[in-house]
């Protein structure tokens, strides 16, 4: 019973909606094979990423780095480079002397180094000139007059110094965070244990490696509002950061996110260009921006922190834990970052998905004179996860277990609590571990595998975003405003962070389905401080679970506000309204419904202009461990993941290659089954990389190869041993595995319609898998990562000789 | 981004124009895909006013297997001459080689010359210039002293051309070009011997000289020659370990003679004969003794960013999987590797 439209838009609009004259479709978008909605954009170019944005007559940026490791700065003299034609303004340390940090409490960085450099590359000054070329020019012309210190590259010199103090005002040497939380009587239950498995592990430090380097532009309008775009993966926390330390008030700054290319945890906090391009336009009254080379972004790191990790695990002799006892150094680099997080992290999110009867960990993060550390995908959960993923292995060959099985009898359950007091809702661990045991032939085929092939296992869970804000609030942690109008078309205003996951299409995709129109009729605006409510951005892997609330929230009630409308024309109850894909239509009778367009035209008509808001806020009850430290590391649900790696390994090269991986992820509810298998191929192939390859190093004290110290002075230490894309060997295309992805679906209560995170969780077993099956292939273990050929030699070696030990 | 130096750009029309503009000295360089130079200039330890594209020059195009020596011109593009249907059936193991160069797209642009005329690598001089500056330079830069060898007399960078070892034991030359007394004279020198060890000017090309072709003979009959290159990533990277073998054998499958080559030492690559074995039969226990011998007279050095001694070992494997082609190529390990 279609009837004629009462309040025809406009013809074209009209084209775009397709007249459906076939039975009602009731299949939900959730969970359909459908792409990401700004894909198009993206792929033609039409989408425009920082670096794309030209405004008039818009100056260019360059940032002075400090060659030594550890200075004084005595002197600046910028008076040359000021001179020059085309340069517009220069800033030191002096224009900008507040401290930042994305941490309230750590707050230990300049955005110019103030009175000291504390790693090569720390900025020094900026400039703003008529094209790039003019500004590096310019820079060439600043005059820096430093006093070498003495520098730290090692994590243990670092703590061992007292001498050389990398932050003056630090209250504890050059710790930059310490840690240590016991649960239980540990050395008791490892007194008491059948089986100790104890040993050093060695996490090695990683970048991101975005293809996207990080690009700011900043702008200053005649209204005196200050505009920044810039490739961030937490808008909000700039915008906040921004006003500290320009002292200007937030109505008076719009920080724009535009699409970023890739981020994987590398830009969630505020770095040097984005306030020198706010400041350099405060002072040239012109739009400024600043692109770093791909040698700064390695620079600006924030990466994996290198973890120097002692586990001692015990076990009955059914193989179930008794206790687990934890010991980890974790290499900070210069700055804090999101230090004081991992270092909980490094202990806090290992409570699942094993039962830990007893569990202590103590971890010190220290700072050195390196780039600085910070969160990278799987941020302080993927090192200590390794550990204890290699240690389940030991004691499954020790006790002659099958490790899949070990790990069964040793599954904490669901709605349950870990020992730290995090509860866990929703738990797929055993179907994970069922499901890559089954596509990997994991029974038929292990042990018997021919020579130099091997199979390995491991587990792991992840946070659905993190419980609290970075800085304590009441405020909502996601929000959403969502309108429809005449057009048919619905609008949905997020703060959230497209970084390439796909946050804009879950926010569309749960949208679609609530208010019965079709992917395609869904706009998404993100990441705009004027036009869209605050989320805290892209980190934690809390996209889906929290703005996805937070949309369902927002479209329920505009919904309920359209049945009621419909349920009034047809006189029935709103209940017996459904809407899906283009449709309103009779629950009880689908042979009566109305395009979604008249729908909407009869509400609007109606109600007037149609909108609604929601947000989201993390529980507070039955979350977390009550003590100091008991709410990092909570969440609202928690992924699981299992992966099994094949690998063959050459005995006569130490060769490993990884044959083919399966990874069996928990998402709770897959709403874009396609972006979920993107984010369990992407963190696969990252943790693969990590395990065998990638590594971000930096040269130790004294650069010569020889092993003798530099006798040229101090301060030549912590350089990068590889600062490009050629010498930092990420994988291509070429040496990549075979990838299985399987989607485990145990919705959580918490989540919307059940869905829980992706994008962080599947990285983390991928790389003691490996490592497992390295073990399973040729029975040498390789505890310091990366696996690398002369390890694997030097292993076999140890092993033939007659006095070889193996772990 | 990193941008380029103001530069001159001429194109030459004739190879007499541009060996007259590129005798103004090193100022004046030559360039045709540039996927070396260009990335030298960026970071700035390579410097120069003028570029001098010589990719349209006739006397540099094509590959001419007419005669008893197939003539590659120095344009010729890696990507053409690894699926050039007579290098693949003349020497397979030169289009392999020149194949695994970088990237496809690379090689798309890269040509033969550009990868015999590859400057050294190191990691020291490889980088930005605020890292030379943070190091103090080095002996290839503006510094005083090398990283690798402390207190060594010269820069021992490394050659880490993909192309120059199979050529050397294929028994390559160079066609260079240069204009005397106005008019244009033409050298022929083994690739062998067109390596210097100075890792600051290791290509025996003088200022106002040019790379024109190169010449290589067909292979008599018994002799063929393989490539191996180990690098961590099996597209992009440039060699690690890098080394041709070349056996002649008579029709008893007796070895008349052999040689093998070695890159990514020094800025020189190594050449050793075979002789001694002459007489001998293939089998394991042989290439094992030459693997050996190969290993002895190698020493990789830290120049490169992998761990020295892992490379000499790797090396050994190399030569001796090199050999393996030879009597059990079923056995031959890692093989596309
Ligand atoms: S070998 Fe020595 S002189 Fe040559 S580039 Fe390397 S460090 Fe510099």
């Amino acid at each position: 019973m279609t009837r004629p439209l009462s309040d025809n838009p406009t013809a074209r609009d009209l084209h775009r909606i397709t007249v459906d004259h076939s039975p009602v479709d009731e299949t939900p978008v959730v969970g359909s094979r459908h792409g990401r909605v700004d894909a198009l954009d993206l792929l033609t170019g039409v989408g425009k990423y920082a670096d794309d944005l030209v405004l008039p007559r818009m100056l260019h940026c360059k940032i002075l780095r400090s060659p030594h490791a550890h200075a004084r700065i005595l002197h600046i003299d910028t008076s040359a480079a000021e001179s020059m034609q085309g340069v517009h303004a220069v800033i030191t340390g002096a224009d900008l002397p507040v401290r930042y940090g994305v941490i309230p409490w750590t707050q230990d960085e300049y955005p110019l180094a103030l009175d000291k450099v504390r790693y090569v590359g720390d900025a020094v000054a900026a400039v703003a000139a008529s094209s790039e070329d003019v500004a590096r020019a310019a820079l060439a012309r600043i005059a820096v007059n430093y006093e070498v210190l003495p520098a730290l590259a090692d994590p243990r010199e670092a703590l061992a110094r007292s001498d050389v103090k990398i932050h003056e005002d630090n209250k504890h040497g050059n710790i930059s965070k310490q840690v240590t939380l016991a649960f239980g009587d540990v050395d008791a239950a490892l007194a008491q244990a059948e089986l100790v498995i104890e040993g050093d592990y060695l996490f090695h430090g990683s970048t991101h490696g975005a293809i996207e380097p990080h690009c700011a532009i900043g702008h200053v309008d005649g209204h005196g509002l200050l505009t920044v775009w810039s490739a961030t993966q937490v808008p909000h926390y700039l915008h906040r950061e921004l006003g500290r330390v320009l002292d200007r008030p937030s109505h008076s700054i719009r920080v724009i996110q535009p699409p970023v290319g890739g981020a994987f945890g590398g830009k969630s906090e505020p770095f040097d260009l984005e306030f020198c391009v706010a400041k350099l336009a405060e002072l040239t009254g012109r739009p400024v921006k600043c692109l770093y080379t791909r040698e700064e972004v390695f620079l600006a790191h924030r990466g994996r922190h290198p973890f120097q990790m002692h586990y001692k695990t015990g076990f009955d002799r059914d193989g179930h834990i008794l206790a687990v006892d934890g010991k980890s150094l974790l290499d900070g680099g210069a700055y804090s970052s999101f230090g004081l997080v991992t270092t909980y992290y490094s202990g806090q999110l290992l409570g699942s998905p094993y039962t830990f009867p007893a569990f202590r960990f103590d971890s010190t993060r220290v700072y050195t004179n390196k780039p600085c550390c910070g969160p990278k995908r799987g941020h302080g959960s993927v090192q200590p996860r390794f550990a204890i993923e290699v240690q389940l292995d030991k004691a499954a060959v020790a006790l002659g277990l099958d490790p899949i099985e070990l790990r069964r009898r040793n599954f904490i359950g669901e709605n349950t609590q870990t020992i730290g007091g995090f509860h866990v809702g929703s738990s797929g661990f055993l179907q994970c571990l069922d499901e890559v045991e089954r596509a990997s032939g994991w029974r038929q085929r292990r042990g018997k595998l021919p020579k130099g092939r091997g199979l390995g296992i491991a587990g792991s869970t992840y946070i659905s975003g993190t419980n609290y804000c970075i800085y304590p609030t009441e405020l909502p942690q996601s929000a959403v405003q969502i309108c429809l109008d005449r057009s048919g078309r619905v609008r949905v205003f997020v703060g959230t962070s497209e970084i390439g996951q796909g946050s804009n299409t879950v926010v569309a995709t749960l949208a679609a389905d609530e208010l019965g129109v079709e992917l395609e009729d869904m706009r998404v605006l993100a990441a705009d401080s004027d036009l869209t409510p605050v989320d805290l951005g892209a980190y934690s892997s809390r996209g889906t679970l929290m703005a996805g609330n937070a949309c369902l929230a927002a479209t329920r009630e505009l919904a309920a506000k359209l049945r009621e409308v419909i349920a009034s024309t047809w006189d029935c109850p709103a209940g017996d309204v459904g809407l899906a894909h283009r449709k309103a239509y009779r629950l009880s009778d689908p042979s009566v419904w109305m395009p979604i367009q008249e729908a909407f035209i009869l509400a609007e008509s109606k109600l007037g202009t149609l909108g609604a808001v929601g947000s989201y806020k993390t529980p507070t009850a039955n979350v977390h461990g009550d003590y100091r430290g008991g709410t990092i590391g909570a969440s609202p649900a928690y992924s699981f993941t299992a992966h099994v790696a094949e690998v063959e390994v050459d005995e006569e090269t130490g060769d490993v290659t990884v044959l083919q991986i399966w990874c069996a992820h928990d998402c709770g509810l897959a709403l874009s089954p396609t972006l979920v298998e993107g984010q369990i191929e992407g963190s696969t192939y990252m943790g693969a990389a990590e395990a065998l390859m990638e590594h971000h190093r930096v040269l130790p004290s004294g650069l010569r190869t020889d092993g003798q110290k530099r006798d040229t002075g101090p301060g030549v230490e912590g350089l990068l041993a590889a600062s490009s894309l050629l010498d930092y060997r990420m994988p291509t295309s070429m040496d990549v595995p075979e990838l299985t992805a399987l989607i485990v679906e145990r919705p959580d209560p918490r989540g919307p319609r059940g869905a829980k995170e992706a994008g962080e969780g599947p990285l983390h077993s991928s790389i003691p898998a490996i490592a497992n099956a390295v073990y399973d292939a040729v029975g040498v273990r390789i505890d310091d990562l990366p696996i690398a050929p002369e390890k694997i030699l030097a292993a076999l070696k140890r092993k033939a000789s007659p006095s070889g030990e193996v772990r | 981004m990193l941008r380029l130096p103001e530069l001159e750009v001429i194109i030459a029309t004739s190879l007499t124009e541009a060996l007259t503009r590129l005798a103004a000295g090193p100022a004046a360089r030559p360039i045709l895909g540039g996927t070396d130079l260009v990335a030298n200039l960026k970071t700035g330890h390579t410097k120069a006013q003028t570029l001098v594209a010589i990719g349209q020059l006739p006397e540099l195009q094509g590959v001419d297997a007419s005669g008893d020596v197939v003539r590659i011109g120095a344009a010729v593009h890696q990507a053409e001459l690894a699926r050039d249907p007579d290098i693949l059936e003349l020497f397979p193991a030169l289009a392999y080689a020149v194949g695994r160069i970088a990237s496809p797209q690379i090689r798309n642009a890269g040509t033969l010359g550009g990868n015999l005329c590859l400057d050294t690598r190191c990691r020291f001089i490889n980088q930005s210039d605020l890292w030379r500056e943070a190091l103090g330079g080095c002996l290839k830069s503006h510094g005083k002293e090398c990283h690798v060898i402390p207190g060594g007399g010269g820069c021992v960078a490394a050659l880490s051309a993909d192309s120059v070892p199979i050529l050397m034991v294929l028994g390559a030359e160079a066609e260079i070009a240069r204009v005397q007394d106005g008019a244009l004279v033409t050298r022929r020198t083994p690739i062998a011997d067109l390596y210097d060890s100075d890792g600051r000017r290791h290509v025996r090309i003088a200022d106002g000289e040019l790379l024109v072709a190169v010449h290589v003979p067909k292979l008599p009959h018994g002799a063929r020659a393989v490539y191996r290159k180990w690098a961590v990533r099996q597209s992009i990277d440039f060699p690690l370990v890098s080394v041709a073998v070349r056996l002649d054998l008579d029709d008893a499958g007796k070895l008349k003679q052999g040689k093998v080559a070695i890159g990514v030492l020094g800025p020189r690559p190594r050449l050793l004969a075979l002789d001694r074995w002459a007489g001998r039969t293939l089998d394991e226990d042989l290439a094992k003794q030459v693997a050996q011998y190969v290993f002895d007279r190698s020493h990789p050095l830290p120049n490169v960013l992998y761990d020295h001694e892992y490379r000499r070992e790797r090396l050994r494997v190399e030569v001796l999987r090199a050999l393996r082609t030879w009597y059990a190529p079923a056995a031959v390990g890692g093989a596309g590797r």
